[in-house]
């Protein structure tokens, strides 16, 4: 019998029973709906790690001033200032380092024309924002003699720009930094939420000798909030932060056993720690989902079971008139394969629909790619496969004699 | 063996040697018991014979139905249809065997439900390879030939036990086989519509020389074919040309 023929009858049977056929495959849809979905969920929040990963720089580390206790009352993080510039310019000597970036911070109000704006201000060198990773959407960053003459001259993170002109185009206005007038030179390209879900686009940069002498200065000159560091290499990323610690201990003359003053962490470490939570939970959707897949087999495999031995007297009936156990096998099998490949496509089609609904509505980041639909294709037509086997291998093997008995 | 399988190309269809039938089955104490239904049966049926098979329920006539059918296999014993020693063959063997050398019509008719009368008939052609337009065509000129033409497109639901019979008959037509086996082919069927059908089937004995193997426990359908096998627990005890004569013997 010619597999067309086959495909046609296999096809007949599953008219005859719309509703079982239509519940069977319903299994098959949500199994391959929720996979879709749970994949593409995963899949788009990895994404958006990476990107967030990608827009931060690489190998980088930030140091930060320690905490610091007095009789026993801890200060917290970053609470004296024992980081400087100096420290900055000394680490970007060590080998394993090729440059650094020393930071300083505060709360500024800024005003152009009417229009008046909050913002964190970041002071810093001209490397911040290679080092960081900054692309410029207009304009440039400021130099070297920006730095030495500390220039009144600032970059505006894109919200900040938005915020403050609108349309306009503010390449080369002046500003008011509690008010005094800076010109912008630069508008950052957006880079969206930090990890920790901070706004990285709204702020403003200036050279850090601008910002200590006239905006953020405070009483211990030199110190900063923290520093970027650049290691050189990906793999030598250990042995930077030994070379860090040790030199900053030697410099901050911390004795043996004391602990530091200081924390060096590694950005890229946290990244990692960041993309291999994504990775178990895409891995920890995806099984939660072929489990509904894999009930949705087994519903098959039930149904087929029982259609098999309903229709025992149709099967000894095809054998008398001379169906050989492969055409029986075949017809079966391809039933529950078509309940599968049917439930694929609209499982498929529901799951790309939620996946967009849920991208709409929870503004999460949602990725389908090929690859995502040709598993959940494949997942159902192994599912057909497999749990269609034995009932179709128990069909093919009955007796005619008393397949054609049976009433 | 291999030089025994290729011997006969005579007149001779069917030839039985020594065949025994026994069926083991579980007692309720866990025991296998074995039952036999058929002692060696020796039986040869020449082509063009339209041969009964009678006898009481339980004389062993529907396993050797089966037997000669195909659809079961001899526990012992040799039996050769149409030149091939049929009990030594696989599965997938008996299964072409049975698409191409035996057709089969049976009491309940046996027609695939939800399926047209037209798509029924044409059922053995496409297990037997052939495209499904081909296969329509043929059996929609089997139909023709029965008179079921106009009911083609029916379901089996909509017809009657004698039209239905008629379609069972249409596919068992439409290989040719050489061999027609009809187990009580009357048995749901009422007189008139009885003996149209036996009408029909002498009709194909005698104007095709179709050999037709007929079984029944009706002494009046058994009087239409030309021989008369009589089986009782599980021996041949009559096996004769049938004439009016035994027909009335046996009626007394």
């Amino acid at each position: 019998m010619n597999l067309l023929a086959i495909i046609s009858e296999a096809l007949r049977a599953l008219r005859q029973n719309r509703l079982r056929t239509g519940l069977t495959m319903l299994g098959m849809i949500i199994g391959v709906a929720a996979v879709v979905l749970m994949l593409s969920i995963g899949q788009g929040a990895r994404t958006k790690i990476n990107e967030t990963i990608a827009a931060m720089g690489s190998n980088l580390f930030i140091v930060v001033p320690g905490a610091t206790s007095s009789g026993g009352f801890s200060f917290g993080s970053g609470s004296v200032r024992t980081l400087t510039i100096n420290d900055s310019h000394a680490i970007a000597d060590l080998p394993s380092v090729s440059a650094t970036s020393p930071v300083v911070t505060g709360t500024v109000q800024l005003n152009y024309a009417a229009k008046n704006w909050s913002t964190i201000i970041t002071g810093t060198t001209p490397n911040y924002f290679t080092v960081g990773n900054w692309k410029m959407e207009s304009g440039a960053g400021f130099t070297e003699s920006d730095l030495r003459s500390a220039a009144r001259v600032v970059i505006l993170g894109s919200v900040t720009a938005k915020n403050l002109f609108g349309d306009e185009d503010p390449i080369g206005k002046t500003i008011r930094i509690t008010n005094r007038p800076f010109q912008v030179v630069g508008v950052l390209m957006a880079k969206g939420q930090s990890l920790t879900g901070r706004d990285q686009d709204d702020t403003v940069i200036i050279p850090i000798t601008t910002s200590e002498r006239q905006i953020t200065g405070s009483q211990f000159p030199g110190s900063i909030r923290y520093m970027l560091v650049q290691g050189k290499s990906a793999s030598d990323m250990d042995i930077a932060e030994i070379e860090i610690t040790q030199l900053l201990r030697q410099r901050h003359r911390i004795a043996k056993g004391k602990e530091n003053d200081f924390t060096v962490r590694n950005l890229t470490a946290i990244a990692d720690v960041a993309t291999d939570a994504a990775k178990v939970m895409s891995i920890v959707l995806g099984s939660i989902a072929s489990v509904s897949l894999l009930v949705g087999g087994i519903g098959i495999m039930n149904i087929m079971l029982v259609s098999v031995t309903e229709r025992t007297r149709e099967i000894g009936i095809r054998m008398a008139i001379g169906a050989n156990q492969r055409a029986i096998l075949t017809q079966f099998l391809l039933e529950a394969i078509m309940i599968c490949i049917m439930g694929g496509v609209i499982g498929l089609l529901l799951g790309i629909g939620g996946a967009w609904l849920v991208s709409r509505f929870a503004d999460m980041l949602i990725v389908i790619t090929l690859g995502m639909v040709g598993l959940a294709f494949l997942f159902a037509s192994a599912v057909g496969i497999f749990f269609g086997f034995y009932p179709a291998k128990k069909a093919a093997s009955l007796k005619p004699v008393d397949a054609l008995r049976y009433e | 063996m291999t030089f025994a399988q290729t011997a006969p190309a005579t007149q001779t269809l069917i030839r039985i040697d020594d065949l025994c039938k026994s069926y083991s089955l579980q007692d309720a104490n866990g025991r296998t018991v074995t039952n036999q239904v058929l002692f060696d049966i020796n039986l040869t049926i020449q082509r063009g014979e339209f041969v009964a098979i009678m006898g009481h329920s339980g004389s062993g006539k529907s396993t050797l139905m089966n037997i000669l059918g195909c659809l079961d296999v001899p526990t012992s014993g040799s039996y050769w249809l149409d030149g091939q020693n049929v009990a030594t063959l696989s599965s997938n063997e008996l299964a072409q065997i049975r698409n191409q050398s035996i057709g089969f019509v049976f009491q309940g008719f046996n027609l695939l439900k939800r399926m047209t009368a037209l798509d029924n008939v044409a059922t053995p052609l496409l297990y037997a390879g052939v495209s499904r337009s081909q296969s329509r065509m043929r059996a929609l000129e089997l139909l023709r030939q029965t008179g079921l033409e106009r009911f083609a497109e029916h379901q089996p639901n909509q017809l009657s036990g004698g039209q239905q019979q008629r379609v069972a008959i249409s596919r068992a037509l439409i290989n040719h086989p050489p061999l027609i086996l009809a187990d009580e082919p009357t048995g749901n069927l009422d007189t008139q519509t009885s003996a149209e059908i036996m009408q029909l089937f002498t009709q194909l004995n005698e104007e095709q020389g179709m050999t037709i193997v007929l079984v029944t426990h009706e002494d009046d359908i058994a009087a239409y074919a030309k021989r008369l096998i009589r089986l009782k627990d599980g021996h041949v005890i009559v096996d004769k040309n049938n004439t009016v004569a035994d027909f009335v013997e046996s009626a007394s």
